[in-house]
């Protein structure tokens, strides 16, 4: 296995490098992120996750936990997940201070709405996207509520940083308190827009008493402790551009947009992030790998469009509409 | 009063004045040799005017924030003409979610929908004009035209009131400046033109499918809060007007100058896209914009105190030699991508597919038509504090 992400399908320009890693519960890492030349890092907002592309060619999605008043660092929790197929495991015993690793988006499907009034839920590790809302709570002076339940006091990550918050937390380890008692908590929380996230059978439960709630009222983000399904490519793949009639090999540490630019053919770019959506482009054939903050996970799966300036492929071959 | 650093450039010049706002170009080359930040004593702000300076402030929120406003006002003390804008004069988190619902409502996917119906409507302008006459003013005819012709129905908002969209636009725009004659100019209208601008922000007012509606739909969903919706409609009608109308005349000035450049485009349609840049990087309708220290933050070897306020130079930026190679050539062979003409990071402009989608609908309803183009007499300039704008570009164009 090689340590080396230029030679695990990593394009160089988005390895970020472990600055530090820290246990911060029973079975659980924080990983701080930078990039190699500590330049800063694209931006994101509480509610947003990154791809981990492990040196080991597994990719996984971990919500942003760190301080977005920092450009210049990413953090995340990654819990041991005994029953993934090695991404959590690679991370706490392989994965060491100095690696690199690829990093794509970030990306926010669970964003944070406005409101007077937060009611906060975590189970487990789903506490790490409500960490940065709950400083964003905090900061623009909202009325806002945290219920953190786990298994035991141990394995609740972030204690210590929450704790600073006084009575506004609930810590409920399981074994000490029991399930928290979720009609209660949330009955209470009339006005407030509700954040869970965790485990599928505490989202289950919330979502059962939420049925009759107004639109948006409820926000969820499920942790699915699951490896994401294409395995990463190590290798070159080859770029056919149809309405130009070229085609071109994109090498592990070059982008498609590099590559396409390289062949003559001028795309229009602009953040080079993923971020803007100016090098969209059409897909006719062949299945992108998709890196980019823009596409919602829709138009991902439609696989039509990609945004070359980081986004890669899965297959041997895409042909783009260029 | 702030003592600058010794090394630090000093220039009494004024940037607002109306002989420099006629043509920028020597004042700006002179600031950017000058260097990577020059002390402006008229307005005790610091000038950045080189892509590298430009390009990093424009990207470091954090250091620079927008909410103490982007002009020259500073909202710390002092009281903002119209209520703050909640995109453009915001910072995170306020700003995150009307970005957010924004961002999806004008996105490239979304705007597909009005593609084929913006080609149709371009055909039928360019058609109806060139019909009657090879001889025009390209901006009342085109540049102002078009736009005025999709953009407003694609809000959502109703036919009357709408010759107020520009002179509202123009106004906020010179806003951003000094109180100057420029501001005084429009400061008679102010208040009905922004009364206007805000009754078609209601959701009553909008039609049912528009850009207007589609925000309301998110207040609705709870994206957005129903106090922010107006805000964000206003948003999109004070900057989404004046802003593609002088992008528009950007590029068919641009080609109206360069005539080999429409041959090119005329062999090659899909450089419609590329044109559009190259002539947002050339002329930089978006001239200049302000930010404020949040702290003693350094930027090009100087420190900027917290609570001061730094001028970007978009337009010298865009045509900075550092950058480009021969800035000043409108030139369809250049990859204009990175240039600042929309800023950049998490305020760069949220309209940018829209002015592109309505300048490559323009742009190729002309190149099956237009032979050739050229200019046809005096280019009159439009005065603005913040954009570089047209009055009059007379054009004389061949058939095909
Ligand atoms: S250049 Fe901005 S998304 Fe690719």
């Amino acid at each position: 296995m090689s340590q080396n992400p230029v030679s695990s399908g990593t394009p160089a320009d988005a390895a970020l490098r472990v600055d530090a890693k820290v246990v911060v519960a029973e079975g659980v890492v924080a990983l701080t992120l930078r990039h190699p030349t500590g330049r800063r890092l694209p931006d994101w907002a509480p509610g947003a996750h990154i791809d981990l592309v492990l040196p080991n060619g597994l990719t996984r999605q971990y919500s942003l936990c760190g301080d977005r008043w920092d450009a210049h660092s990413y953090r995340v929790g990654v819990l041991r997940e005994p029953s993934g197929r090695g991404g959590s495991a690679y991370v706490h015993d392989e994965l060491a201070v100095g690696d690199l690793v690829g990093v794509g988006g970030p990306r926010n499907n669970f964003p944070l709405v406005p409101s007077q009034k937060y009611l906060f839920v975590a189970g487990g590790i789903g506490i790490t996207p409500l960490l940065p809302m709950i400083r964003q709570a905090e900061l623009i002076g909202a009325d806002w509520r945290l219920v953190y339940g786990g298994r035991t006091r141990t394995s609740m990550a972030f204690r210590e940083e929450l704790a600073a918050y006084g009575d506004r937390v609930v810590f409920l380890p399981r074994d000490e308190r029991g399930l928290p008692d979720l009609p209660a908590y949330l009955a209470e929380a009339t006005d407030a827009k509700v954040y869970v996230c965790g485990p599928g059978a505490l989202l289950a439960a919330v979502e059962k008493c939420c049925a009759d709630w107004a639109v948006g009222r409820l926000r969820t983000e499920r942790f699915v402790p699951k490896d994401r399904g294409a395995p990463l490519r190590n290798e070159p793949f080859e770029v056919e551009l149809a309405r130009s009639g070229l085609a071109v090999t994109v090498n592990p540490g070059a982008t498609v947009l590099d590559a396409v630019q390289a062949a003559g053919v001028n795309v229009l770019s602009s953040c080079r992030g993923g971020t803007c959506g100016t090098c969209e482009t059409t897909v006719l054939a062949g299945a992108p790998d998709h890196r980019d903050s823009v596409l919602d996970d829709d138009e991902r799966s439609a696989g039509d469009c990609m945004l070359i300036c980081v986004s890669r492929s899965c297959s041997d071959r895409l042909v783009l509409d260029l | 009063m702030f003592a600058p650093a010794p090394t630090l450039p000093v220039s009494d010049a004024d940037p607002f004045a109306l002989d420099v706002l006629q043509d920028p170009l020597q004042f700006q080359a002179a600031l950017r040799d000058a260097g990577p930040v020059v002390y402006l004593r008229r307005y005790d702000v610091f000038a950045l005017s080189r892509y590298e300076q430009v390009h990093a402030a424009l990207t470091d929120w954090q250091s620079f924030q927008s909410a103490a406003g982007v002009g020259l006002s500073n909202f710390r003390y002092e009281t903002p003409w119209r209520p703050p804008s909640i995109l453009l004069e915001a910072d995170p988190p306020h700003h995150d979610a009307p970005r957010a619902v924004l961002s999806k409502i004008l996105g490239p996917r979304a705007l597909q929908k009005l593609r084929a119906s913006w080609v149709l409507d371009a055909d039928v302008l360019v058609d109806q004009l060139l019909s009657n006459t090879t001889e025009f003013d390209a901006v009342t005819a085109l540049t102002a035209a078009f736009p005025l012709r999709v953009f407003p129905d694609a809000v959502g908002i109703p036919d009357a009131g709408r010759e107020n969209l520009l002179p509202y636009g123009d106004h906020a725009f010179n806003a951003f400046g000094p109180a100057n004659s420029l501001v005084e100019k429009g400061a008679p209208r102010v208040a009905e033109l922004s009364g206007w601008v805000n009754e078609q922000c209601a959701r009553e007012v909008l039609t049912g499918d528009g850009f207007g509606a589609q925000i309301w739909a998110a207040a609705d969903r709870g994206d957005i809060t129903h106090e922010q919706a107006p805000l964000v409609v206003r948003s999109l009608l004070t900057a989404g007007v004046d802003t593609t109308v002088n992008g528009l005349a950007a590029v068919l000035y641009a080609f109206a100058r360069y005539p080999e450049q429409w041959a090119r485009l005329r062999e090659n349609r899909t450089l419609a896209r590329t044109a559009f840049d190259e002539a947002v990087r050339w002329e930089s309708p978006v001239q200049t914009f302000f930010r404020t220290a949040t702290r003693d933050t350094e930027i090009g070897g100087t420190v900027i105190p917290d609570g001061k306020k730094i001028l970007m130079f978009l337009g010298a930026a865009n045509r900075d030699p550092r950058r480009w190679e021969n800035p000043d050539v409108f030139d369809l062979g250049r990859n204009p991508s990175g240039h600042v003409g929309y800023g950049m990071g998490i305020h760069q402009c949220v309209g940018q597919h829209v002015a592109r989608l309505e300048s490559e609908a323009l742009l190729t309803a002309l190149a099956s038509r237009v032979e050739s183009l050229e200019i046809a007499g005096p280019v009159r300039r439009h005065l603005n504090n913040t954009l570089r704008s047209w009055e009059s570009v007379p054009v004389r164009v061949q058939l095909s």
